[in-house]
């Protein structure tokens, strides 16, 4: 048993901060969220404008899950990945493209993956939040392998999501750069 | 749409760097060359075994890239990414499958007559092998999908995948075995080569199912 007892909502425009010890379970959370793992007990409400959305449905058009497995292939280049993440979501290559600059790892599109630094990884699988439109990202230590001036450009980006009523639910033990509630799971 | 974003992936992946396909024929080439060797060279007692045996090692070869099949998409986390897709996680697992079809299945179908053929089996055997090899790589590919998800996540994979998937490759080696033996034979072939269709249809049809619940179940 990772926790029990645990409820709370995230509205849109909002983000979330949840915390505790290594361990804890925020990761399994977040995954149980995605509907990758059944809770023992409990469930998970998405609710849209007209009412409880069905959960398949919600899940299979309404979020993204960026983990700490960043799901890239190492031997293909970070464009082949980038468009493949990009339209399996919903998106377009053209998205994917502009996300490349967004995300400032244009220069990197051809190079496969394997020569990419952590950081750089990171910002090519948290590419795929831009690229393609869903409003919840489930993010799991997204800050941990970028340095500080690309920590406050996601806060950017972080932002403009919430400001469009996307929502944000982020495991963290550094705090996020931007204004948001924290939840804390006890051990 | 989605399928076919999947596919091109599937395909870009199985031809890519690793070069799978081409390590398949190569294994199978290397098998069937194996076998005059071990059982001696006579064309007469080849030409007996020769049909057999490369079907055989055609069901063999298919095993090969299975391993990589889920366990490469499970360990760097792409799994996840592809069930929170818009396409259900079955039809995820039967593209994939489909994918190893063309990308292994089909070069494999292209090589049987000609390892048949090298063996010493009669050309007028050649297109039936092809067909056989062709429909029975159908099958191998959907109840192999299947020992390869069901293997996700366990130490020593490749091997569990191999021990779960030789069973299931049983009917359809006896089914085109046993058409292509009928036509050497000179009696009729052709519900052979039905039985080993249905096999692979059925396979097509179920395995997605069990994939999928193996592939949540690894997740989970």
């Amino acid at each position: 048993m990772l926790f029990e007892g645990l409820g709370f909502g995230l509205s849109a425009g909002e983000a979330v901060a949840l915390t505790g010890p290594n361990g804890s379970g925020k990761t399994s959370l977040l995954r149980a969220i995605a509907g990758l793992v059944r809770p023992a007990a409990g469930r998970v409400r998405f609710a849209g404008p007209a009412g409880d959305l069905e959960p398949e449905t919600a899940r299979s058009s309404g979020l993204h899950l960026v983990g700490h497995l960043d799901g890239l292939k190492t031997s293909r280049t970070a464009w082949e990945e980038l468009s493949f993440q990009a339209r399996w979501t919903g998106g377009s290559d053209a998205s994917a493209r502009q996300a490349l600059e967004t995300m400032q790892i244009a220069r990197l599109a051809d190079l496969e993956v394997r020569m990419l630094s952590a950081g750089q990884r990171r910002r090519l699988a948290l590419a795929r939040l831009v690229a393609s439109p869903r409003p919840l990202w489930l993010l799991d230590e997204p800050l941990a392998p970028l340095d500080s001036t690309q920590r406050a450009r996601f806060g950017e980006l972080m932002s403009a999501h919430l400001k469009t009523g996307g929502l944000v639910l982020a495991a963290v033990h550094d705090p996020l750069p931007i204004p948001a509630r924290a939840v804390e799971l006890q051990p | 749409m989605s399928a076919w974003v999947l596919l091109r992936r599937e395909l870009a992946l199985a031809w890519g760097r690793g070069g799978g396909p081409l390590l398949a024929c190569a294994f199978y080439a290397g098998m069937t060359t194996l076998l005059p060797l071990a059982s001696g060279p006579s064309p007469a007692r080849l030409a007996v075994v020769a049909a057999g045996s490369a079907w055989a090692a055609l069901a063999l070869s298919s095993l090969l890239p299975l391993e990589r099949l889920f366990e490469r998409d499970f360990e760097d986390g792409a799994l996840d990414l592809l069930v929170l897709g818009a396409l259900p996680l079955e039809l995820v697992c039967a593209v994939k499958c489909f994918a190893q079809w063309l990308a292994t299945g089909a070069p494999l179908a292209i090589l049987a007559p000609v390892v048949s053929s090298a063996l010493g089996a009669p050309l007028s055997l050649a297109p039936l092998t092809f067909v056989c090899a062709l429909i029975g790589g159908l099958g191998f590919a959907f109840t192999g999908g299947l020992g390869a998800s069901l293997a996700l996540g366990s130490r020593r994979g490749g091997l569990l995948v191999a021990v779960i998937v030789l069973p299931l490759f049983a009917p359809p080696v006896i089914f085109g075995g046993g058409a292509v033996a009928a036509l050497a034979g000179g009696l009729g072939w052709t519900s052979g080569l039905m039985f080993l269709a249905a096999y692979s249809l059925a396979a097509v049809a179920l395995a997605p199912f069990a994939m999928a619940a193996a592939c949540r179940n690894a997740l989970s």
